[in-house]
């Protein structure tokens, strides 16, 4: 439990003039739930696209899982789930199709796929929508269905991007009981949000400001140092300083 | 190699899930295969003709009911003055005057030579050429008709005189249709590949979806490699349409051998689907695609020698088709279709486009980034 | 009125923040112009041609040497055998041999009579008549100065004149043909994707509550592709005039009201294809299959219309581009007036109001 997975220092991300990350630094250990708060446009995004491989950073350094995400890209992503802002499943596949080409592409043999698949749809009440398409599920099962999908193959490291945006608070609550499982099964659990009440349910936070790191602990330590009842005024706290306001 | 295979049967469902793709490959090819030959037809039979005779004499009378007893040319307008028969000309009813001056056949006799005067409506090159050509022969014809007629005999083959014979190969029947079904046929090829191959990784940058594969560990060639080999297939199945409709449609039957012509088809696609896939590197949405993809085939299609000859484009213009394999295409089509050739005749086309082949595709491996 | 000046605004904005777009919008018709307008020509010019010398004579030789030194003919290959012939021909590019009879010089001048044979490639037979008439001429203008001593009795000699277009430059068929093709692409296609767009990203809800009258709103979407259609007009005249050498032969003003009229009609087509679908592909498509296609094969600039079956050349009345392309031809090649096209002007006149009609009491103000 004490292996760090991710570890980022002083990393930052320019594009021209603007810097979107600034010199971030801290360390995620395996099985975390790391909660990546900020408002929007402080620099979330570009963090976690940097981690997954996405973006070059411009300077600092990080490791995920053990590589170099200048240099180790290919190899972060054998190693990785990610769930983006965009919704990310085929429309025109069925549920059961796009498990098995996410599956396929993480190289997960047939037997494999064949055998997690029963499971995972009972686990997720999908067994009569197995067959249909993807296009005709409710948002909130969709997004219940990429995250299955982006940890299906047991990553060390799943990345989620504001994964919860426009779901009603029920099936928010059935998403995090899905993240819950996955970070016991060992899996470290890197998530954005909006949403404060689901800072709670994160081991650490950190919440950005700017670009910057302004503040990283256990949700109860925050509020504490912050002489805060709840997490929204711990965050308004910080966020009210913010230049960079909304887009 | 895995991986491949879940690309390419996910890539096939959704292929067959869309309508619109499958119409595509499947039904335009007839829809255009039976369409386009009649539409794009050049070949010139009806020249309209206005005629201005000023003599009236038996002998313009003669060339006259010559002239329009040919089939090319249909005499729509008779005009008392060259001015009058301009205005037809102006209006569209005629592509082409013949002026009879007065005195002609009085001239004929006496002077021992006559002029007649041809005024062509040149806005449209081939119809003018055309035209004008078979206006001249008439007269040549009819120039010798008369010669022959009003000369005595002993002085008739004093003059030293060429005869000359002239035969049409591999169309004797100088059928347009011939000439253009094995063209269009490429040209049905270059939308399918250059459109599917295009729009379709543009659609999943624009749904989103490409950047859940950048973060896989699946390689940048497998990726595209998953993107072009069901195009590819579709590419040959409308070409096997293609064929069967000009076999029984058409009655074109390909004298060269088929095997080579799906062999070229082959590596032709590949290059075609290297295009397609390099615009939808470049462009980040659908309507960006459609524009760079249709400006691309315009000039793929337009200075593929489809429509108008290779050989009379300037020089700068005959480079452009060196890197445009369309243009190797439609000339290796009536190569084999029309004349026969074989494999040695096309081995320095085949060679070319695969060489394009490989740099397009290079070039879209290269370009497409999974980071930016 | 202010909404309105507010409404055609923000449509400018949409077309200049999409730089690769605008970009693609300006040069492309800049680009096919010049490509188009030199590259496509229907002159035949140093076509490549095989020679079979039976003779080896002076005659022969002389006719070679004339064939060779016309603009139209390359000597570009030797043959020895009758059977080479083929080889030449399947090889590609040779389009014709010119086959010598053995003592080809004696025969003419001790018998008066020689034969030459002329074989073409005529997989394109359009080419293959032209080039045989042109390798003819030449031989009989050899022919003719042969016998300058003795006069040919009883001589037609046909003058021929190329009436607007003496040098047979395929820009004076293409430039008004291109000219119809990019205006009806951009303003179609460009309006009615402009219009499904709002639909595929929901921002026509908010415009469907605004107090905007529906008339407006249309109006507001088409004036920005108006206007980049006319920068259009404008450059294409000027590529054409200033490069390809097209002269602008009748009224500027009646050429530019006439394209005013044409990307109207084609406007409105595009408000009805938006009308119709309510995906930016879809309207694409429709644009491209049911739009480019009968412009370029029926509009009459590729492919004569009169040449075609019956059935398309009714068909090719409902296609404005036809009717455009015409009335270009006239003023801007021919020189003629308004008085020469007035019954095409007529025609678009007519599409224009039908399709504005139809789509604007097709036009849902309220969504399903």
């Amino acid at each position: 439990m004490n292996e760090p997975v991710i570890i980022a220092n002083k990393l930052t991300k320019r594009f021209g003039d603007f810097t979107a990350t600034n010199e971030i630094s801290f360390e995620v250990k395996k099985g975390e739930i790391f909660g990546f708060l900020g408002a929007n446009g402080a620099g979330k995004t570009t963090a976690i696209r940097m981690f997954c491989g996405l973006l070059l950073p411009s300077s600092g350094s990080a490791t995920v899982a053990g590589f170099d995400v200048f240099k180790q890209t290919e190899l972060i992503k054998q190693n990785i789930g990610y769930m983006s802002q965009k919704f990310s499943l085929y429309e025109d596949l069925t549920v059961k199709e796009n498990i098995r080409f996410y599956a396929g592409i993480y190289g997960m043999s047939r037997r494999l796929i064949k055998e997690k698949t029963g499971p995972l749809l009972k686990q997720l009440n999908l067994l009569s929508e197995a067959n249909m398409l993807v296009k005709s599920l409710p948002l909130g099962w969709k997004q219940k269905l990429a995250f299955s999908v982006a940890v299906f193959h047991e990553p060390k490291v799943v990345f989620l991007d504001e994964p919860t945006g426009g779901v009603d608070p029920i099936t928010r609550r059935e998403f995090w009981n899905l993240i819950f499982q996955a970070a016991e099964r060992g899996i470290t659990v890197f998530v954005t949000t909006h949403y404060m009440d689901e800072a709670e349910y994160c081991n650490r936070v950190s919440i950005m400001v700017d670009g910057k790191i302004e503040a990283l602990d256990t949700p109860r330590k925050l509020k504490q140092s912050f002489n805060a009842l709840s997490m929204d005024e711990v965050f308004l706290q910080l966020a009210r300083g913010a230049k960079r306001a909304g887009d | 190699m895995n991986q491949l295979l879940f690309l390419l049967e996910k890539e096939f469902r959704q292929v067959f899930r869309n309508p619109a793709i499958l119409r595509s490959v499947l039904v335009m090819p007839f829809i255009q295969l039976l369409v386009f030959p009649f539409a794009a037809n050049y070949e010139v039979k009806n020249v309209l003709l206005s005629i201005v005779d000023h003599d009236h004499s038996s002998y313009s009378k003669k060339f006259i009911s010559k002239i329009t007893s040919t089939g090319y040319f249909k005499l729509t307008d008779y005009s008392p003055s060259y001015n009058k028969a301009m205005e037809a000309i102006e209006s569209d009813k005629a592509d082409l005057i013949i002026e009879i001056p007065p005195g002609f056949e009085k001239e004929l006799v006496k002077e021992n030579k006559s002029k007649m005067l041809l005024a062509v409506n040149a806005v449209n090159g081939t119809k003018a050429n055309l035209g004008g050509a078979y206006a001249v022969n008439i007269i040549r014809d009819f120039n010798q008709e008369i010669q022959v007629e009003w000369m005595t005999f002993p002085s008739f083959n004093a003059i030293p005189a060429i005869e000359i014979t002239s035969s049409n190969w591999y169309n004797p029947t100088m059928n347009y249709k011939d000439f253009m079904v094995p063209g269009i046929l490429v040209t049905l090829l270059t939308m399918i590949g250059t459109f599917l191959s295009a729009l379709n990784i543009v659609q999943e940058k624009e749904i989103g979806t490409i950047e859940q594969i950048n973060v896989s560990p699946i390689a940048k060639s497998t990726f595209i490699l998953g993107k072009l080999i069901p195009f590819w297939i579709m590419g040959l199945v409308t070409l096997t349409i293609g064929l069967l409709v000009s076999r029984f449609f058409y009655q074109i039957v390909s004298i060269g051998n088929i095997g080579l012509i799906y062999l070229f088809a082959m590596v032709f696609l590949l290059a075609l689907l290297g295009v397609g896939l390099l615009i939808s590197t470049f462009a980040e949405t659908q309507t960006q695609a459609t524009f760079v993809g249709f400006f691309v085939m315009m000039i793929f299609m337009l200075l593929g020698g489809l429509y108008t000859s290779i050989d009379s484009m300037p020089e700068w213009a005959k480079w452009i088709t060196k890197i445009n394999p369309v243009a190797y295409f439609i000339e290796v089509m009536r190569m084999i279709v029309l004349k026969g050739s074989g494999f040695a005749a096309i081995k320095y086309h085949l060679l070319s486009v695969l060489g394009l082949a490989v740099v397009f595709n290079s070039w879209a491996i290269w370009n497409y980034r999974k980071r930016s | 009125m202010k909404q309105f000046i507010i409404f055609v605004q923000k449509e400018f904005y949409h077309i200049f923040r999409d730089r690769k777009s605008l970009l693609i919008i300006i040069f492309m018709p800049i680009v096919q112009i010049i490509l188009f307008g030199f590259a496509l020509t229907n002159e035949i010019k140093d076509s490549d041609i095989a020679i079979l010398d039976n003779a080896k004579d002076g005659a022969s030789g002389e006719i070679i040497r004339r064939l060779d030194a016309s603009r139209y003919f390359n000597a570009a290959r030797y043959l020895h055998t009758q059977g080479e012939i083929e080889t030449a021909f399947k090889t590609g590019k040779i389009r014709l041999v010119v086959v010598f009879q053995p003592g080809f010089r004696a025969a003419l001048l001790h018998n008066n009579h020689a034969q030459l044979q002329l074989i073409a490639d005529a997989t394109d037979p359009n080419t293959a008549t032209t080039i045989t008439n042109y390798a003819a001429s030449i031989v009989r203008d050899y022919q003719s100065d042969l016998n300058l001593l003795v006069q040919t009795p009883y001589l037609i000699t046909p003058q021929i004149r190329m009436l607007y277009n003496p040098q047979l430059k395929g820009a004076y068929n293409f430039v008004p043909g291109v000219m119809a093709m990019i205006l009806i692409l951009i303003s179609a296609m460009m309006t009615s994707v402009a219009i499904v767009r709002e639909k595929e990203i929901n921002t026509m809800e908010v415009l469907l509550v605004s107090p905007l009258k529906p008339f407006l709103f249309i109006l507001s979407k088409a004036i920005p592709y108006m206007f980049l259609s006319l920068v259009n007009v404008t450059t294409i005249l000027i590529v054409s005039v200033s490069l390809l050498e097209v002269p602008i032969k009748g009224s500027l003003l009646l050429l530019m009201a006439e394209a005013l009229l044409f990307i109207t009609t084609s406007v409105s087509l595009g408000l009805l294809i938006s009308n119709v679908t309510n995906s930016q592909q879809t309207a694409l498509m429709i644009s491209l299959m049911g739009l480019l296609l009968p412009t370029l094969l029926l509009g009459g600039f590729m492919f004569p219309i009169e040449s075609m079956p019956r059935p398309l050349q009714v068909v090719s009345n409902l296609v404005p581009s036809k009717w455009f392309f015409i009335i270009v031809k006239n003023v801007m090649i021919k020189g003629l007036g308004f008085k020469m096209v007035w019954k095409e002007t007529l025609i678009l006149f007519g599409m224009a109001l039908f399709f504005l009609a139809v789509s604007i009491t097709k036009f849902k103000t309220r969504l399903a």
